[in-house]
């Protein structure tokens, strides 16, 4: 566990980078996160997709997989995709401040 | 963090039910991790992408010696007879059964799965040689299935890349 300082903001990571408390995130550290990730700007698009997973992640208590933010969300698998590129659900569970999500689908 | 982006091949050879699902966790979970995903289908693979054939693959009970009871809810490990094997019905028995277990887990079909590549980006080949011999078109495959190339196209399109053959 370490400490990481985001948007001027101190918070709990784990090894991988990924924020360990929730309740710790503002809406700064994930522009900042997202930039860190590659992507330049949070478009409306991003921030439905980063607010379903933090709904679904404190509502059941599993950051949601690939699958389950598409079926969930409504939101296409190409558009996901699109929106965050390369690894779409790790890099939307890292910006909403969530852990790894866990599954296969 | 390399400078080339990591590059994963498969190769399906087999049109077996559980032979199909190995590429296809796989590869989802390569584009999970933002890795590059290729997938080759050759021989009876192509079934894998036949869009007559991808909603009737089956798994036969004969000759496999890890099919058991046990999933028909009977504990232990108690096999099954091989005679019973061949009694017809048993393989669309067999693959329904897992058609049933893996609907129960929420695990998409091997169409959905496939859709779910594409739209994720995994480029998918079918195999000239066996287009040939089996008498195929492009027209036969499963939308999202670009080209139909030569193993030696493959060699060059998978150059860095990491194969997996099943």
């Amino acid at each position: 566990m370490a400490v990481k300082t985001i948007a001027g903001k101190e918070v709990q990571v784990n090894e991988e980078g990924y924020m360990t408390n929730p309740a710790e995130w503002t809406r700064e550290i994930a522009v900042e996160i997202a930039r860190e990730e590659g992507i330049a700007e949070l478009t409306p698009e991003h921030w439905k997709i980063i607010e379903f997973c933090r709904e679904a992640a404190s509502s059941s208590g599993a950051v949601p997989t690939l699958r389950a933010i598409t079926s969930g969300s409504g939101v296409s698998t190409k558009d996901l995709f699109a929106l965050f590129p390369k690894g779409p659900a790790k890099k939307v569970a890292r910006i909403a401040g969530l852990g790894k999500p866990e599954g296969c689908v | 963090m390399a400078d080339e982006p990591r590059k994963i091949a498969f190769i399906c050879s087999k049109g077996n039910l559980d032979m199909a699902y190995p590429a296809l966790v796989m590869g989802w979970a390569a584009l999970g991790n933002g890795i590059d995903v290729t997938i080759f289908f050759t021989f009876w693979g192509m079934d894998m992408i036949n869009k007559a054939r991808v909603d009737h693959l089956e798994i036969p009970p004969v000759a496999n010696a890890s099919m058991k009871m046990n999933m028909m809810g009977i504990p232990g490990y108690i096999g099954i007879p091989q005679i019973l094997g061949i009694i017809p019905g048993m393989t669309p028995f067999a693959s329904w059964l897992m058609k049933k277990k893996m609907k129960g887990l929420n695990i998409p079909t091997v169409r959905e799965y496939l859709e779910m590549l594409v739209d994720g980006g995994a480029k998918l080949y079918a195999c000239k040689m066996s287009v040939d011999m089996f008498g195929l078109k492009k027209e036969d495959f499963i939308d999202g299935v670009i080209d139909i190339v030569t193993a030696s196209d493959f060699m060059d399109m998978t150059e860095g890349s990491q194969i997996i053959f099943i």
